[in-house]
């Protein structure tokens, strides 16, 4: 165990010394910031104010930066280290493959979920010193829901990174897989529910299959528990679970996705060549 | 203590190794040596269980480097031919060999003061900022204070200056007494005084393998 915490603990270190640590916790930090100043917490738009509403807009931006942000600065950290031969010095020493992959992601967990966990944090404390009302619910649920989703990237980007021999290739698979989850998955989706071709149901649930949708979804349901927003999909989603079913669902399910991901990743790479 | 049967590797259609056979015992020190792409850095880096072979296999001391690479690796010191960028630094690398490998960092340090290199006053620097001759005599340091039974170097002075491969080769002297000692090099006369074996590869097999006194 002393060696998987070793493991983490340098790979945390090293990410927080990066250029990219501080452009990433400086994105999250600073959108809240920016709301504040906007004044965001004094607007109300169909009936969310404050808080509630700064939350609401945090989310909403972080459900497309913060995967690619994962999986851009995630990917390339063993196909990295294989690249520029850090991977063949470091693995020289009496490391367990187990100990320095699961280490490795341990901490790069840390790095990536501080910062979004801690902007929100300081929304909270700012809206508790100006008097706000805090919405102790959204920011428990925005909390699950920010760790499921950084635990299925994380466990994709590792994925990817266990198999790509090249730094370059990672990002470009990376990128692709992002941009699939976050728009043509749904286009194709919607073209398929178009022609009528399948089950309104089957198409349902091949949307939540996507982890994007399921929290985008979810991030909505403590604002509008009827999800009378989505329009008839709602019916489909309701009928067949409770909103508390569906909200552990979507903090459950991303989690499993994330460890199975990253467990495949793992059993590539103890079967590949190391360098 | 490193025995290697009949190891195939291929990446592709290109053979790496072809179907090689040879064993290090105690107290042999080797240079290895053959042309670019002879398969010199696949045989290293299948002792130390980096490549799963084609066909064939390691053992090290009766282990298989893939299977129970802990237990290996805990026995095999190994210097590459050039440092990687490690952007960790130089106290948490002593760090990472110490807790990983129980090394004596007193130990790294002691070695790192008779390679010449000021390891107290760069301490927090990054290994990565370091020179190239001082991250080669760091890597030399930590390889030392290891105490393994093998020590593996490929081109471990390429970023040397003249003095301080004096030095290196003073400590080697030092500290080769039953072990095995793995030299790949191109250059032969620097490491003549040092081996008592030459092996020679090309296009992925050993075309000689000779004792010398």
């Amino acid at each position: 165990m002393k060696n998987l915490y070793l493991i983490a603990y340098l790979d945390l270190k090293e990410s927080m010394r990066a250029k990219w640590f501080l452009v990433y916790s400086l994105v999250f930090g600073g959108l809240i910031a920016l709301f504040f100043i906007a004044g965001v917490t004094e607007s109300q738009v169909m009936g969310f104010s404050g808080l509630s509403r700064l939350l609401l807009m945090y989310i909403q931006i972080t459900i497309v930066i913060l995967p690619i942000f994962i999986l851009i600065t995630t990917v390339r950290s063993i196909s990295g280290d294989r690249d520029n031969h850090i991977l063949e010095y470091m693995l020289s020493f009496a490391i367990s493959l187990r100990q320095y992959y699961w280490g490795k992601i341990i901490g790069r967990f840390v790095t990536v979920y501080m910062p979004v966990f801690l902007a929100m944090v300081i929304a909270i404390v700012y809206g508790w010193a100006i008097g706000a009302a805090i919405p102790w619910g959204i920011f428990f649920l925005y909390t699950g829901l920010l760790f499921s989703l950084s635990s299925a990237f994380l466990g994709i980007a590792f994925f990817i990174s266990s198999f790509v021999k090249s730094s370059e290739v990672a990002l470009g698979v990376a990128f692709f897989i992002w941009i699939f989850l976050l728009a043509f998955i749904d286009i194709a989706l919607i073209s398929l529910m178009m022609q009528n071709r399948f089950s309104e149901e089957l198409i349902i649930t091949l949307a939540l299959l996507n982890p994007m949708e399921i929290f985008r979804i979810a991030a909505i349901s403590l604002f509008d528990p009827e999800l009378t927003v989505m329009g008839p999909v709602a019916f489909t989603i309701l009928d067949t679970m409770s909103q508390m079913k569906f909200v552990l669902l979507s903090i459950g399910y991303p989690i499993v996705l994330g460890l199975a991901f990253a467990y495949a990743g793992f059993s590539i790479f103890k079967k590949k060549d190391l360098v | 203590m490193i025995k290697v049967n009949n190891l195939t590797k291929k990446f592709g259609q290109n053979i790496s190794l072809n179907n090689v056979s040879c064993e290090f015992k105690k107290n042999d020190y080797i240079a290895l040596m053959g042309a670019n792409g002879a398969g010199k850095t696949t045989l290293i880096r299948s002792i130390l269980g980096y490549y799963h072979p084609d066909e064939g296999n390691v053992l090290i001391d009766g282990l298989d480097p893939i299977k129970q690479r802990v237990e290996v690796l805990t026995n095999i010191s190994f210097v590459p031919q050039l440092p990687p960028p490690i952007k960790l630094s130089i106290e948490e690398l002593m760090n990472y060999v110490s807790i990983s490998s129980g090394i004596d960092k007193d130990l790294i340090k002691h070695y790192s003061n008779e390679m010449k290199l000021d390891i107290n006053a760069n301490m927090n620097k990054s290994f990565f900022k370091l020179s190239g001759g001082m991250k080669q005599k760091l890597l030399i340091a930590i390889s030392l204070a290891k105490k393994s039974g093998i020590i593996i170097y490929d081109e471990p002075t390429a970023n040397l200056d003249p003095k301080a491969r004096d030095d290196f080769y003073r400590l080697l002297k030092q500290n080769e007494e039953d072990k095995v000692l793995l030299f790949v090099t191109h250059r032969l006369e620097e490491v003549e005084e040092l081996v008592n074996r030459q092996i020679y590869m090309d296009l992925g097999t050993i075309t000689s393998d000779e004792r010398v006194s």
